[in-house]
């Protein structure tokens, strides 16, 4: 009896604790400050709620544009190696190879305001003021020829934009078009006869299984090994180099991208590396000049390429931060010294 | 002393075979002239120590395994930071992905999050604009839920025809994982909605801050904030410290290294759902809001990265079904090329949006094959042929191919990906 009072005691706190645990609100959490709040809430809807106050113009939006977008998309928008294209492909999404660009497919300006000011520069993303922003997508209109060269854009005319596209989207109709169809099944006589019609042999662009054998851990990038430098300064070297890979590679199979490898960087001549056919004339010439890659020099540039070089085509605002910067320079010299 | 040890091995390995099964034939046959080296040699392992307790304080596959990775497409991308790589899923077996092989989309590189440093933060039409941290996170009730997530664009480079030729690149944006999560009701409900509340928008903290637009009503039906996977915190790639997971919807909904979510009435269009994630008609007209994944199959042996390693003789095929539906209520395998088709049989833990395990054996006479696999749903639905999808649907599409797969496999048991009439 005493057993089963105490054991029905048990069974009420238990009760009780378990409803507490579950009966909201719980009280977690607390409350988002202002700040906190306009920090990151940054999204655009196409009735234009949470558009900043700013204004932008093509003319300087082609600065703007040409300084850090032209190196992956293109001068005009077309998009260079596999990076994506920006503008043109009128009416061509009807036919055999249809273009999407912000022109020709995209539904609402405000997803292009939204995204460059969310995502691009690629690598170095929320970088552009809200003016900036205005710029630049006044100035991929005007690539997509849908404003003159005279044209500004602000948050006072942005709703009287609209795209050419904007109608031709509608809501997932699967449930009615097509799953009433895919419902039948059939198990024997299906068909007369399955022939083959389509192989993917005859293409080929399957890739190669590339030999694993001996480093499971073949990334390109992680062949640093110290010889007599920094461990944890390399290391945190590595880290900073994320903000350049955008752009180079290091490593045994580093190619070009939109800059040139930096394989055995030091010592290297600025601008000489000769199956990388983007570089500005300034480099080349100060490369000509007797400009090596050292600690001093690579510290100057990479601070402020835009200083250092007039004219350089490598798009960066720079590291300020003289430990990430000494970091950086430890992590190129280090792979300078395997390579 | 040596010889002893080696009959009593012998000894054992026979009267093992015998408590076998029907493959002991086959077996007697090939071995019965010579002896197999592998018995009756010492092997090393038989005598030398291995490696002790913590040789590998986390483990590592097998050495013999190191093939059994995630491959990219080099070609489909310009930069590492912005691409795919794929699911080994004929390597796997079961219906779980083990974290290190499920496959990444990243749009922006992969986000390295200090967890002291994570927030979560929820604003916009709620009672109480919120921020909560790990610790917050973890005080609300959690569950366990098996789910696949799948890409939307798995299988869109299979559109216009046979392209890629390997289940890896085919059907290799899939894994299915143990997610330990909150319900994303129980958070909303914390910060009380507001009547107008109709849709939310989840953004991602790495350097894309990936947005997505998703109606309210999915977002207080089943939708979780994740932070293990498969009983471990999430790996990077996958999201760490916390991700949305949006059971049986496109991949690209389950924002990684989420760190806010905001409630509104509208939905937002940015982006991802409207340059990307939206199915381009042949008459230039487009489909939005295809959030649903269609039931959908694959047969992932042989396939043509894994050849049958045998003649005829008995024969497994085995392959993966799931639907963003509901369950797999069955699926069937065709020999033929769709002519006549035999029910397979489905095995291991599978739930609702979740991968499911379909076997089927039988005695192949040695004859090239035409493998078909075709997954059925709870709500009736039938995966329905490539054929089908383009007479709707047109070729400029991406997205959505949940077309039934072929595999022409030879009397060598080499496996190819094709069309078939
Ligand atoms: C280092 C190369 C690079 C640079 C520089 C760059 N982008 Fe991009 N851009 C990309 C990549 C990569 C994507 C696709 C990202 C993804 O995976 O989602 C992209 C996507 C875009 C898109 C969406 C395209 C589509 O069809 O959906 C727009 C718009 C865009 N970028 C604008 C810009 C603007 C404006 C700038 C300059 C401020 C810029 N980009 C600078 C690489 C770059
Ligand atoms: C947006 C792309 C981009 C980013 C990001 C970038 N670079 Fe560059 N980099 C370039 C380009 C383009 C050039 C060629 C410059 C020229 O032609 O003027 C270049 C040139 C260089 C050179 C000279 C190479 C030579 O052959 O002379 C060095 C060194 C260099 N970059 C280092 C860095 C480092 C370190 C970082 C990161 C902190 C970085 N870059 C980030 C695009 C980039």
């Amino acid at each position: 009896m005493l057993k089963c009072l105490s054991s029905f005691f048990i069974l009420i706190s238990l009760f009780v604790f378990y409803s507490f645990a579950y009966s909201q609100p719980l009280g977690l959490g607390r409350p988002a400050t202002y700040n906190e709040v306009s920090s990151w809430d940054i999204d655009i809807r196409p009735d234009g709620k949470g558009l900043p106050v700013g204004s932008g113009s093509v003319i300087i939006g082609e600065e703007l544009y040409t300084d850090n977008c032209a190196s992956c998309h293109g001068d005009f928008g077309e998009g260079i190696d596999r990076w994506p294209e920006l503008a043109g492909g009128f009416d061509t999404l009807d036919s055999e190879d249809p273009v999407k660009t912000v022109g020709s497919y995209w539904p609402y300006l405000s997803t292009v305001w939204d995204y460059v000011h969310r995502a691009m520069p690629f690598g170095n993303a929320q970088s552009l003021s809200n003016d900036e922003v205005y710029s630049i997508t006044a100035y991929i209109m005007y690539l997509n020829d849908l404003v003159d060269e005279d044209f500004e854009l602000s948050n006072l005319n942005f709703e009287e934009v609209r795209l050419p596209n904007e109608q031709n989207f509608y809501q997932d109709n699967r449930e009615d078009l097509e799953n009433v169809i895919y419902s039948k099944r059939c198990m024997k006589d299906c068909k007369k006869e399955a022939i083959i019609t389509k192989r993917a042999v005859v293409l080929d662009v399957t890739p190669e299984e590339e030999d694993v054998s001996d480093n499971s851990n073949s990334n390109e990038d992680d062949i640093v090994k110290t010889v007599s430098l920094d461990a944890k300064l390399i290391k945190d070297g590595e880290k900073v180099f994320k903000k350049c890979k955008a752009c180079h590679r290091i490593g045994l199979n580093a190619k070009n991208g939109t800059g040139p490898h930096l394989n055995n960087i030091f010592g290297r001549v600025a601008g000489q590396l000769e199956d990388y056919k983007k570089y500005s004339k300034n480099i080349k010439k100060m490369g000509q000049e007797g400009l090596i890659w050292n600690t001093e020099t690579l510290t100057s540039f990479i601070e402020n390429p835009k200083k250092y070089i007039t004219g350089t085509k490598m798009n960066f605002k720079g590291i300020k931060k003289s430990d990430e910067l000494e970091a950086l320079i430890e992590y190129l010299s280090a792979t300078t010294i395997i390579n | 002393m040596v010889r002893k040890l080696k009959t009593s091995r012998r000894n054992f390995v026979v009267g093992s075979l015998a408590a076998g099964s029907a493959f002991i034939s086959t077996r007697k046959a090939i071995s019965s002239n010579t002896d197999d080296k592998a018995i009756t040699e010492m092997q090393s392992w038989n005598s030398e120590l291995g490696d002790g307790v913590d040789a590998n304080p986390y483990g590592y596959p097998s050495e013999y395994e190191k093939h059994v990775i995630r491959r990219n497409v080099p070609w489909l991308t310009a930069d590492p930071t912005s691409s795919v790589n794929f699911t080994p899923l004929h390597e796997l077996d079961g219906t779980i992905t083990p974290n290190g092989l499920c496959f990444e989309r990243h749009h922006g590189g992969v986000a390295i999050i200090d967890p002291k440093k994570y927030r979560f933060m929820i604003n916009g039409l709620v009672d109480q604009n919120t921020v909560f941290d790990l610790s917050d996170l973890s005080r609300f009730p959690r569950i366990n839920k098996l789910y696949f997530l799948e890409c939307a664009a798995n299988s869109g480079m299979e559109w216009r025809g046979a392209q890629l030729n390997g289940c890896q690149f085919t059907h290799g944006m899939i894994h299915n994982v143990l997610y330990t999560g909150i319900l994303l009701k129980d958070i909303l409900k914390e910060v009380g909605l507001k009547n107008s509340a109709k849709w939310i928008l989840a953004e991602g903290a790495d350097s894309s801050a990936m947005t997505r637009s998703i109606p309210i009503e999915k977002a207080m039906d089943d939708c979780l904030i994740a932070f293990k996977m498969n009983g471990e915190s999430l790996r990077p790639e996958q999201g760490y410290p916390v991700r949305l997971v949006v059971p049986g919807w496109e991949g690209n909904m389950w924002v990684k290294w989420i760190r806010r979510i905001e409630v509104g009435d509208k939905p937002w269009h940015h982006r991802e759902e409207t340059s990307k994630y939206t199915d381009l008609f042949s008459n230039g007209k487009a489909r939005r809001f295809t959030w649903e994944m269609d039931a959908k199959s694959v047969i992932t042996n042989p396939s043509p990265q894994a050849p049958l390693s045998h003649r005829k003789g008995p024969t497994v095929i085995t392959g993966v079904a799931w639907s963003g539906r509901g369950k797999i209520d069955k699926v069937d395998v065709s020999l033929d090329g769709g002519i006549n088709w035999l029910e397979a049989r489905l095995s291991g833990p599978a739930d609702s949006k979740s991968m499911h395990r379909f076997y089927l054996e039988f005695n192949w006479d040695g004859k090239p094959l035409l493998l078909q696999s075709r997954a059925l749903d709870d709500t009736g639905y039938v995966q329905p042929t490539k054929d089908q999808l383009r007479s709707v649907r047109g070729e400029n599409s991406i997205y959505h191919n949940n077309g039934i797969q072929t595999w022409a496999v030879d009397s060598n048991g080499i496996a190819e990906n094709v069309e078939v009439s």
